[in-house]
């Protein structure tokens, strides 16, 4: 048998080590559509309980929106289930073009090409569009399909510190002697939910002449006055190279991911990119629900206002609970811990309250830095924000947390 | 050799800490298995060594291990020195 009695010991100890570790990923099953309020499976063969959700990507409350499903079901009846096959062999349908088109004029950029997934487009872009004489410049705390992407590059890399504009002017400079170079950065960071000042990066790789890339995964739809992105929110529109996001988040909470950018870049992606030459093109169901998602946004700013305003409610009420966060204007809230087991113990208390959030820490997040990390939705009400106010002030209260600043907790409880 | 020493800790200092962070650094401080650099942004570090000793270092010797203290940095260093 190939499937020796070697090989299971190999992978059950590594299995082993995850777990003594703490870094198991427990299985937990939603046996309701994705919302607000969710029917819980946890542990696995547990009774099912309804909780609040505050750990979705649900930004806008699109993924179960009426409307939305509707034309996914308007999607299979037209244009079937699947495509089986890539995008430039039997792929592409006139949906495609349709939803690629709208997406590039929601973002203002001159072309769209879709993907599987977003991670799909940060692992294709920067080989499809770099050679070894370029290099990359990208901010450390970048989400890993960029790491992994900027990996595949045969393009030299460099990083700068976490949004520090002089580490990433020193960069620039000492880059000077590459052919093109690269700026890559979230516009939104996911663990932290703080901006890019996108304003300033684009000001310093105008000077040094530098490409800029923006992964808006965490902003495409709700970032900037009409929800155009962290480009919008920042006024520099015109002077984003390239913008990768997903529709897994705010735009409908599917799948299928974008490049969005300068004609060239877009178009060097369709001849060369691996994830989009190898794998299947979006499900016809899904792109047509995506572009629904875009004219419904483009149409009203009424969810992403709405997001905004559950986001001041809750900063405020969080922080008048005397629960420390991370300072800053996003939907993505971390409650700061520091501690990877006291993050963990109340997240399982929060459950027990009917709030469902998780813990992280290292090394998803950097050590010392465990968090509880909640993200609200346009689909949450006020109540839903005070129950979840109240379980952290009751579950704070518990762990004797409540109005201590960084260093008492980290006293109390190490890092 | 602690020339080369003290070349590294303040490179490391400079590109890796933070002015608020309250950070002890010698050459033994783990650097890599503490999450104070991550195997990700460990490569401005193998840049920064190559052009500062006009050495090469092959990907599969510039590991997260080779690369976890001051001391073994310098000793991977100093083997491709010659």
């Amino acid at each position: 048998m190939a499937y020796s009695d070697k090989s299971r010991s190999a992978f059950s100890e590594e299995i082993a080590s995850i777990k003594e570790k703490g870094l198991y990923k427990e299985k937990r099953f939603i046996c309701s559509p994705q919302h607000s309020e969710i029917e819980v499976e946890f542990p696995e063969g547990a009774e099912r309980r309804k909780v609040l959700n505050f750990c979705a990507n649900n930004y806008l409350g699109l993924s179960s929106h009426p409307d939305v499903v509707a034309a996914a079901h308007r999607g299979l009846d037209d244009r079937g289930y699947g495509m089986s096959s890539v995008g430039f062999i039997c792929g592409t349908q006139d949906l495609h073009r349709e939803l690629q088109d709208k997406v590039s004029a929601f973002l203002g950029m001159e072309d769209t090409l879709l993907f599987p997934s977003c991670m799909d487009a940060n692992s294709g872009v920067f080989e499809a569009i770099l050679s070894p004489q370029d290099v990359i410049i990208a901010d450390r705390l970048i989400h890993a399909s960029l790491v992994d992407g900027i990996r595949l590059c045969s393009a030299s890399y460099d990083t700068f510190k976490h949004m520090d504009m002089g580490h990433l002017e020193k960069k620039l400079i000492l880059h000077q002697d590459k052919r093109l170079r690269l700026v890559v950065t979230d516009g939104v960071f996911s663990m932290d939910g703080d901006l890019i000042p996108l304003d300033e990066l684009c000001a310093l790789c105008e000077k040094y002449d530098a490409m800029v890339l923006v992964d808006d995964s965490h902003a495409s739809g709700f970032i900037g006055k009409t929800g155009r992105g962290t480009h919008e929110h920042f006024g520099v529109i015109d002077k984003v190279d390239i913008i990768t996001t997903t529709f897994g988040k705010g735009l409908g909470g599917a799948s299928g991911g974008c490049v969005s950018g300068r004609r060239e870049v877009v178009e060097l992606c369709r001849q060369k990119a691996r994830p989009y030459l190898f794998s299947n093109s979006v499900a016809p169901p899904i792109v047509a629900a995506s572009i629904k998602v875009i004219d419904l946004i483009s149409a009203s700013t009424e969810r992403r206002d709405k997001l905004e305003r559950n986001t001041a409610r809750f900063r405020k009420g969080i922080t008048e609970a005397g629960l420390l966060i991370r300072a800053g204007e996003t939907p993505i809230v971390p409650v700061m811990l520091f501690n990877a087991t006291l993050a963990n113990n109340m997240a399982r208390d929060m459950y027990a309250e009917g709030i469902y959030v998780i813990g992280f820490f290292f090394p998803v997040v950097p050590a010392g830095a465990a968090r509880i990390r909640v993200q609200l939705s346009a689909a949450h009400e006020d109540h839903h924000i005070d129950q979840c106010v109240d379980a952290f002030r009751k579950v704070g209260e518990k762990y004797g947390i409540i109005g201590l600043d960084k260093n008492a907790i980290i006293a109390k409880y190490g890092m | 050799m602690d020339g080369m020493k003290d070349v590294v800790l303040e490179y490391i200092r400079e590109e890796y800490v933070d002015d608020e962070d309250d950070v002890e650094l010698d050459e033994n401080t783990p650097l890599i298995s503490s999450g104070m650099v991550d195997s990700f942004s460990m490569v401005s570090l193998k840049t920064f060594l190559e052009m500062k000793y006009g050495i090469k270092l092959p990907d599969e010797e510039a590991s997260p291990e080779a690369f976890d203290t001051v001391d073994s940095i310098c000793a991977l260093v100093r083997k491709h020195q010659g």
